[in-house]
Parts: structure tokens; sequence; C-alpha cells
């Protein structure tokens, strides 16, 4: 455990991972790991199993064989808690506030509700922090879900479309965000279908195209 | 899948019975036999039913609706023992068999439940004087009725059938749990409000002239339910099958536009 | 334990601010005391004798209309996503939100129900008695209706279907129910108390596994 940062950094083994939903096959062996302080961007059209990737690593969706491993995490904590999910949808409720949104997932997540305030501020959501979350617009909710990132330190970040809803400013902001927990030893992977801004650092960022060929 | 399935050579026992197509291809052979065994023990039955045993004492013909009531109260109950069966396979070996098990097993016995329910009252009429009659074992019966009828409802509430499935494996064990409860609570309840004028069935023991009819009734009965479960089974697979060349189809279409 | 306080704190908030919720309940639960009069005439006598079955009815009722919020908006704003990845089993959350929709589904009607039970024409010994016979019963309720919302939180017409799985469910908790508070068997009240004990603490031992599994195979 490191106390700066308040995790272990892990490496996610996965080098064959396939995905059956619904009784067919999203994908099938494609290799997802990803090592600690890197980044895997995942691209491809509608329906090629991006977000299927993800809550596949999420351990959500049911993977047969196991081939998914989070390699030098804690045998003791569960690996569901060395992961944030952040979907399309942001999990914010309207009648809260802003603070008692983020203070509930602090705490729901088992983090420390100090670095709170540090969340609300590195989200832009300082000044809105008591507002209810219903007056915010679609970029703040979502600034909003991202703050969780920053309220609870975790090793892996899977995020689903995280620069959705967002201005260029937002995107800039998510991209320092990944950026920051990549250099602290973290690791994440992205679905997206909008270039992140991070695709170029070819020594931390892998990019996977997944589906490519239904573009026809 | 096919060339998993040629790599691991011949087929054993339980993947034939498993596999979809293999147990369509094995399937096909014995619902003819079936059904002919089916059609085979109605008559036999009928024939004891009828001309071939004596009225009652008490009851006269009218006991003769047992031959239908008992045999239908019986698969009224198997068909939930056969859902929770195929319950846990859907959940612990998420077997597609199962799921399809499952759903064809829950309209059989919603109508085994109806048709209990119906001779149920039309045999009361008579001996009781009245068409339904707050009795522990109608009421419990009627309330089986409203579960696999529950049951109905959520397979045809569910787009995704395989998330169906399981969702309504866990139902169905809930369900298995609660039936001893209700069954129970509805005894006390009946204790409770106990009617003076009800006719109580259990005293007499039954006279082989009537049981050797009610067994083959039963015998019939329960072939009855194995062909048509066997049918609705096929039927459902059939149906996959359609929707999933539609939607290979679809995905065909989209991507060559 | 944090968690679980967070999640019942979060429950009551929303439960509180969206204060419309719990006025509906209450209405419709007092709305069904003064229905039931208006429908079958204003015999003291049968009435007090049907009462205890009418406040079961209506308890069963409110919770009925409000089973679709315990897990919907979860499921549809992502939350029930975001729950998979909590300190806590998706179970203990689960357990949690029970907890929680006792407090704002059940106890208003248990607290609603002495009311009710004297404009049903109840003594006001027995309509004080169907407080206790509520507390100890609506757990069962919540339990079940708890199971039916997560078996059809991933259905648009959800709503609809889950009525029809929690009335047979239900059937025990209503006949035991009612049997603690009739005066016609006065021997087999104590009975009644203990099997409806019984029955909650089943079904609550019961239902944050079985619902927890239903939301997990929903997620998908």
């Amino acid at each position: 455990m490191d106390p700066s940062t308040g995790y272990r950094p892990v490496s996610l083994s996965a080098p064959r991972v396939s995905c059956v939903r619904g009784g067919r096959v999203v994908f099938e062996d494609v290799d997802l790991s990803v090592p600690p302080g890197s980044a895997l961007v995942l691209r491809g059209p509608n329906g090629a199993g991006k977000s299927s990737a993800l809550l596949t690593l999420a351990g959500l969706v049911g993977e047969k064989d196991k081939k998914i491993e989070w390699v030098g995490a804690d045998p003791e904590t569960e690996p569901r808690t060395l992961i944030h999910l952040v979907g399309h949808r942001s999990a914010v409720q309207d009648t809260l506030t802003v603070r008692e949104n983020l203070v509930f997932w602090t705490r729901v997540l088992e983090g420390r509700q100090e670095r709170v305030a540090d969340a609300l501020a590195a989200s832009g959501l300082a000044r809105l922090a008591d507002a209810p979350c219903a007056i915010l617009s679609a970029g703040q909710t979502r600034r909003l879900a991202l703050a969780r990132l920053v309220a609870v330190p975790r090793p892996v970040w899977l995020l689903d479309e995280p620069t959705s809803a967002l201005d260029d400013a937002g995107a800039r902001w998510v991209r320092e965000l990944v950026l920051g927990h990549l250099a602290r030893g973290g690791l994440a992977v992205a679905a997206t279908h909008i270039p992140l801004g991070i695709e170029e650092d070819d020594a931390r960022v892998r990019v996977l195209d997944l589906g490519g060929e239904t573009l026809l | 899948m096919s060339a998993t399935e040629n790599r691991s050579g011949p087929p054993g026992l339980w993947t034939r019975i498993a596999h979809p197509g293999l147990f369509l291809g094995w399937s096909r052979h014995l619902v003819v036999p079936l059904a002919l065994l089916c059609i085979a023990l109605f008559a036999v039955g009928l024939y004891f039913a009828f001309p071939g045993s004596p009225a009652d004492y008490q009851m006269g013909d009218t006991v003769r609706m047992m031959y239908v009531h008992v045999p239908s109260a019986w698969l009224s109950q198997f068909c939930y023992g056969v859902m929770c069966v195929s319950a846990i396979g859907t959940l612990v070996w998420r077997h597609p068999m199962a799921d399809v098990s499952q759903k064809a097993a829950a309209p059989l016995g919603a109508a085994f439940t109806a048709l209990a329910l119906f001779t149920g009252s039309m045999w009361g009429r008579p001996t009781w004087g009245t068409f339904w009659e707050w009795d522990g074992r109608m009421t419990s019966t009627l309330i089986l009725l409203f579960i696999y009828l529950g049951i109905v409802a959520l397979w045809r509430a569910f787009d995704d059938q395989l998330k169906a499935a399981r969702v309504i494996a866990v139902f169905t064990l809930v369900g298995a749990i609660n039936i001893p409860i209700i069954k129970f609570s509805v005894d006390w309840w009946q204790t409770l409000h106990q009617p003076a004028s009800v006719f109580r069935l259990d005293g007499p023991t039954i006279d082989t002239a009537m049981l050797v009819p009610l067994l083959v009734m039963t015998g019939a009965f329960s072939v009855l339910f194995l062909t048509l479960h066997l049918v609705g089974m096929r039927t459902e697979i059939g149906k996959r099958r359609v929707r999933s060349l539609q939607t290979a189809l679809a995905r065909a279409e989209g991507g060559a536009r | 334990m944090s968690a679980i306080g967070a999640i019942i704190g979060r429950e009551l908030r929303l439960s509180l601010r969206q204060g419309g919720d719990l006025l509906t309940l209450l209405v419709l639960f007092i709305g069904i005391g003064v229905l039931v009069p208006l429908a079958v005439g204003p015999d003291r006598a049968l009435l007090a004798r049907i009462a205890p079955g009418i406040i079961w009815i209506a308890a069963l009722l409110a919770q009925l209309l409000i089973h679709d919020r315990l897990f919907r908006a979860d499921h549809e704003d992502g939350s029930l996503l975001a729950f998979r990845h909590a300190g806590l089993p998706l179970e203990a959350i689960v357990g949690a939100k029970l907890v929680a929709h006792w407090i704002t589904g059940g106890l208003p009607v248990i607290i609603a129900a002495p009311l009710m039970g004297v404009m049903l024409g109840l003594e006001p010994m027995t309509a004080l008695a169907a407080v206790g016979v509520l507390v100890i019963g609506t757990p069962a309720l919540t339990a079940l209706v708890a199971i039916s919302a997560a078996i059809t939180v991933g259905l648009r017409r959800g709503g609809l279907v889950a009525p029809v799985l929690i009335l047979p469910l239900t059937l025990p908790v209503l006949i035991f129910g009612t049997g603690a508070l009739s005066a016609s068997a006065m021997a087999a009240q104590g009975q009644a108390v203990l099997l409806l004990g019984a029955l909650s603490l089943v079904s609550v031992a019961m239902a944050p596994f079985a619902a927890a599994a239903a939301l997990k195979i929903s997620g998908e």
C-alpha cells in the first residue's frame, strides 16, 4: 500500500478474453492485458463490444474461463474493490446535492471523506457543492460522476465514454485525470468512439479496435 | 460451436441429451411413440373409468370425475417440480436446455392446475352443493395457479430470453420455498374458519375397482405431460433458432450497407 | 458499517425530499379505510369484524404502490452498476435498502394503522394491537415486495408484472396477520403472532440473497 496514492498498483492480465452476451459471441480471444501505469483505449463502432469488454473486466458479465487476473493485488481484497467502473449512466441522484452525492458514493465505495473536498475542487464543482444535482448540466453531472475517481483512490479505472457530454475543457480535464492516474501507477481501460487525446502517448497507451471487420 | 464438437469426437450421452441441435434430432423419434402410448393409456384408462368401474355408493357417477381430477392435481404439483429442477439447471450450469424446459413447463403447469380446479369445482357442485368451497386444498391450488400465471406473464414480459430464464429461475425457487408455507398457512386458516358442511373425502379407503382406472389415468396424464413438454421444448428451440437466424440476417444486412 | 449508514441515509433523504411519495402512501392507506365503509355500509359490527383484513390489504396495496421505487431508479441511473464495486457485497446493500424501504414505506402505514382501526370501528385496544402485529408482519411484506421488484427491475413494464408475482407470495402474511387480530379466534391469536414473526424472519433472511441474485442477472 502506497500511502500517497492509497492503493497498491496492480496489473491486469487478460490475454485471451471472450465475451458472450445474450447468446451471441461479442468478441473472442481478445488481449485486454494492461500493465500498471498504462492505459488501454477500446475503440470501435456501436455494438462492437466496448461496453461489454468493460463489464467483463469488471466481473459483471459472465466470463466462463476466469482468464482475467489482477496481478499484484492483495489476495485478501475482493477484486471489485480495486475497480472504479464509470458507466455511461452517471449514478447521480437528482434530489441530492452535489456534495451529498459524492459523500454517499465515497462512503459506499469505502473511501475517506477528507478527499471529497479535493475531488469537488478538482472537478470544478466546488461552488456548486450545495446545489441539488437536478440543476446540473449533462456535462457537470458527468464531472460529478468522474469526481468519484478522485475521491476514492483505486488502482483500476474502467471508463465507458468518459468524455461524453463534456466540452473541450471537460475533455482536457479527463485527459489530465487519466494521465495523472497513470503517473501514480494506476491503470485505466477506456471505451470511447471520440479520441481521448491520450492515444498518441505511445509508451503508456495501447489502442485496440474492436469489431473492425463490420466497418465495411 | 460446431468446430469444438468436431474436435471432441463423438458426443457423449450428456452432450447428446443437452445439445439443442442433437436434442431436436433424438427427440423427433420420441414424439410419435409417446403420443401413441398416451392415446393407448387414455383408451384403457377411460374404458376402466366409465364402463369398467362401479359408481360410488355415495356420490354415484360423479365419482368418475376423480379420474380426471386427481391426475391433473398430481401434475399441477409435479410440473412445479420439473420447473424447479430446470431452474437449478439454469442457475448452476446455465444450460440452454434447462431454460427451454422451464419455459415449456410453465403454461402446462398452469393448464393442469386450471383443469384440476375446474374438475374440482364440477365435482364439488353435486357432492358439496357448491362450485367453490374455501377448502384448504382448493385454495392453495388456486394460489398455485396464480404463481404459474405470474411465471407465464414474466416469460412474456422479457425480451432477452437468456436473462429471463435466470431471473425466472430465481423466482421459481423463491416460489418453491413459499409454496409449502402457503399450503401451511391456508390449512391453518381453514382450521380457524372451519365450515361445518364440507364433506371430507379422506374417510373411506379407495376400492381396487376404482384404483385401477385412477392409476392408469394418472399414467396417461403423466405421459400426456411428457409429450406436451417435449413438443413445447422442440417448439421453443425452433423459435429460438428462427430468432437467431433473423438476428444474424439483420446483422449481415447492416454490414452490407 | 459506514456504507450501510450511507445507503439508509440516502434512501431516507430521497423519500423525505420527494415528500409526495409519503403523502400518496398515507392517502392511499387511509383512503381504503374510507372506501370500505362506504362500499359495504356503516354496520359497525361487520366493519369491526373485517377491519383486520382491510388493514392488512391496505398495507399490502401501499407496499405494491411503492415497490417500483425500490430498485428501478438505481437501475436506470446506473447506481446499481456502481454498487457492484462497493466495499460491501450487493446482498448487504440490498439488505440496507430493505431497512430503509421498511422505514419509509412500512412505518408510516404502521403509525396510521390505529387511526384506520378506529375508523373501521375497532376497539381502541385492538387498534393498538394492530400496530404491534404490523410491526411484526410488515418486514415480510417488504422483503417479498423487494424480491419481486428485483425480478422485474429490467422490464419496461415491470411495474405491471410485479404485483402478479407478489400477491400469491404474500398470502401467508395476510392470513397470519389477520389471524393475529381476529377477535373471533382468541386462542389462535398467539400462534398467529408467532407464525407471522417466523414468516418475517424467513423472508427477511431470504430476500437480500434472492433480490441480489435477480439484480445481478438483470445487470448483465
